[in-house]
């Protein structure tokens, strides 16, 4: 089950690779692969926080996806990121320094794959045992890529924000359903976002 | 104006669109039996179909344009040019205006004239276009998001046009609209920009002998998702500029608002001209992709009509023409 609800998110990877060498992405293929990596990286990192709410709500057994889809949504990310850098930019890794230090966009999406990278790095257990309760502290990161990530989308579309906006609205819930009180409220009162956090 | 660009290129050197169309369908249907049905058992239906759907209709008396107004430059392939647009008015996505301008109707079709002219008046497009001759101009397009392509137009000089209606001395600027109708654009039917979609040229722009009124490409009727039936191609500004299916033109003495730098002034400006040294908030304008290419190249001053235009904006910092 796990490995089929892997394979199924790499479909759409896959579909990319297969439509650009059956010249099947339309007039520009660059642009069409960055787009889908970057929409899929983004679909991925809102799964991975996903799980715990959906865990929490219906006591399903389905933490172990937590981490693969946040290594899915970073491999979609580094894609989203190399093909940027070798198509867009040839390599020029002053043109990458002058977009990141320019562009709002590139520079939020830029920190936010930066901010994955060490959650992926720690991802395996031996790192959580390794870094105990730093471990949670560490990955409470991810909020923040998250929600840079959601601004990058938002500054790069030029006037129909409906699809940032869709997925910007799918955060806020993940986001807010964390803050909910753990027990009954009478319990709640000293549950900050932080409590309910340590577990997302 | 000095029009002093050398001589250019005939027509045959453009890849033919049918000869590029079979070659594509034939790389497909190869590619396809060699992957297997999953992907691509449809494409080896389409090539055995035959011919595709008939397309536009080809435009009769059509003349070369001036050598000035071409481009030994590859022209963009048909298929690439009226499938990857931006067309807000029949959704944000490139490829949405070729799947969902079937339904605008271009005929009948009128242009108001309005405002700074000593003949005003609603015109039927066919009244509009009768006393001139189609020609047909090879011009770069360069868009705003970075990418370009090479396009063989067919119109008529907008300068021309104007002049019949006989201009007077406070005519500064000259407007543009194009149709607002959500029936036949549905992409109007969510405010995504202030329609109508609206554009401006400063006089001296408008009567430069480049800027064209577009009715058709590659020898035929334009397809209703480039701009059909009239739209304006000003190839040494953003393609922005070159506003689609208008329905109304006013000359004034003001400088009139448009579209996209009310939406957003901070990015967009009145002149847009393409410059390679004024940077986007988005988008490095050093550089281009041309449709069709992998890598990107250098962006041209003024999409390389520098000769042509340059003159018109002496004394104006070129930063400030963004």
């Amino acid at each position: 089950m796990h490995g089929s609800v892997i394979a199924l998110l790499l479909l759409p990877l896959a579909a990319g690779v297969a439509g650009t060498a059956l010249d099947r992405l339309g007039a520009n293929p660059v642009e069409e692969f960055t787009h889908l990596t970057g929409e899929w990286a983004l679909r991925c990192l809102l799964l991975s926080l996903a799980v715990t709410p959906v865990r929490r709500f219906s006591g399903a057994a389905i933490q172990p996806y937590r981490r693969s889809f946040g290594l899915l949504a970073y491999a979609y990310g580094v894609v989203h990121f190399s093909v940027y850098l070798v198509f867009d930019l040839a390599f020029d890794f002053s043109l990458l320094f002058e977009d990141v230090a320019e562009r709002p966009y590139i520079t939020v999406g830029f920190a936010a794959l930066v901010g994955l990278t060490p959650l992926v790095v720690t991802s395996s257990r031996a790192w959580q045992a390794r870094l105990g309760r730093r471990w949670v502290a560490l990955h409470r990161l991810v909020y923040l890529v998250a929600i840079l990530a959601i601004v990058h989308f938002w500054w790069f579309v030029k006037a129909d924000h409906l699809g940032p906006a869709l997925h910007a609205g799918l955060l806020a819930v993940l986001l807010g359903v964390r803050l909910l009180p753990r027990q009954p409220p009478a319990d709640a009162g000293n549950r900050g976002w932080g409590a309910g956090l340590g577990h997302g | 104006m000095s029009i002093r660009r050398p001589a250019a290129i005939p027509s045959r050197e453009i890849t033919d669109e049918e000869v590029y169309l079979r070659r594509r369908h034939f790389l497909q249907a190869a590619a396809g039996a060699a992957v297997g049905m999953a992907l691509t058992g449809c494409r080896a239906e389409e090539v055995s179909a035959g011919p595709a759907a008939p397309g536009p209709a080809a435009l009769s008396g059509v003349v070369k344009g001036p050598a000035a107004f071409q481009t030994d430059e590859p022209s963009t392939p048909f298929e690439d040019v009226s499938t990857y647009n931006n067309f807000y008015e029949f959704g944000t996505d490139k490829e949405d205006p070729a799947r969902r301008a079937g339904s605008l109707r271009t005929r009948p079709w009128s242009v108001a004239i309005e405002g700074e002219v000593a003949r005003p008046g609603v015109v039927a497009i066919e009244d509009l276009l009768r006393p001139h001759a189609l020609e047909e101009r090879i011009y770069r397009l360069r868009c705003v998001e970075a990418w370009s392509m090479v396009i063989p137009w067919v119109g008529v000089p907008l300068g021309e046009v104007l002049k019949r209606f006989e201009p007077t001395s406070k005519a500064r600027y000259v407007a543009f609209e194009t149709l607002v109708d959500p029936e036949l654009m549905p992409g109007q039917r969510r405010r995504i920009l202030d329609w109508p979609y609206r554009e401006a040229l400063r006089i001296d722009e408008a009567t430069h002998p480049l800027a064209l009124l577009a009715v058709g490409m590659y020898g035929k009727v334009l397809p209703n998702q480039n701009g059909a039936p009239l739209r304006l191609v000003v190839p040494w500004k953003y393609g922005f500029k070159s506003i689609k299916s208008i329905v109304k033109v006013r000359l004034q003495e003001a400088m009139p608002e448009t579209s996209w730098s009310a939406e957003n002034p901070r990015e967009y400006g009145f002149y847009a001209n393409v410059n390679p040294e004024v940077s986007h908030p988005r988008w490095s304008q050093a550089r281009e992709r041309r449709i069709g290419d992998w890598k990107k190249r250098p962006t041209l001053y003024l999409n390389g009509y520098a000769d042509q235009t340059a003159h018109l904006y002496k004394g104006m910092d070129p930063k400030k023409l963004y």
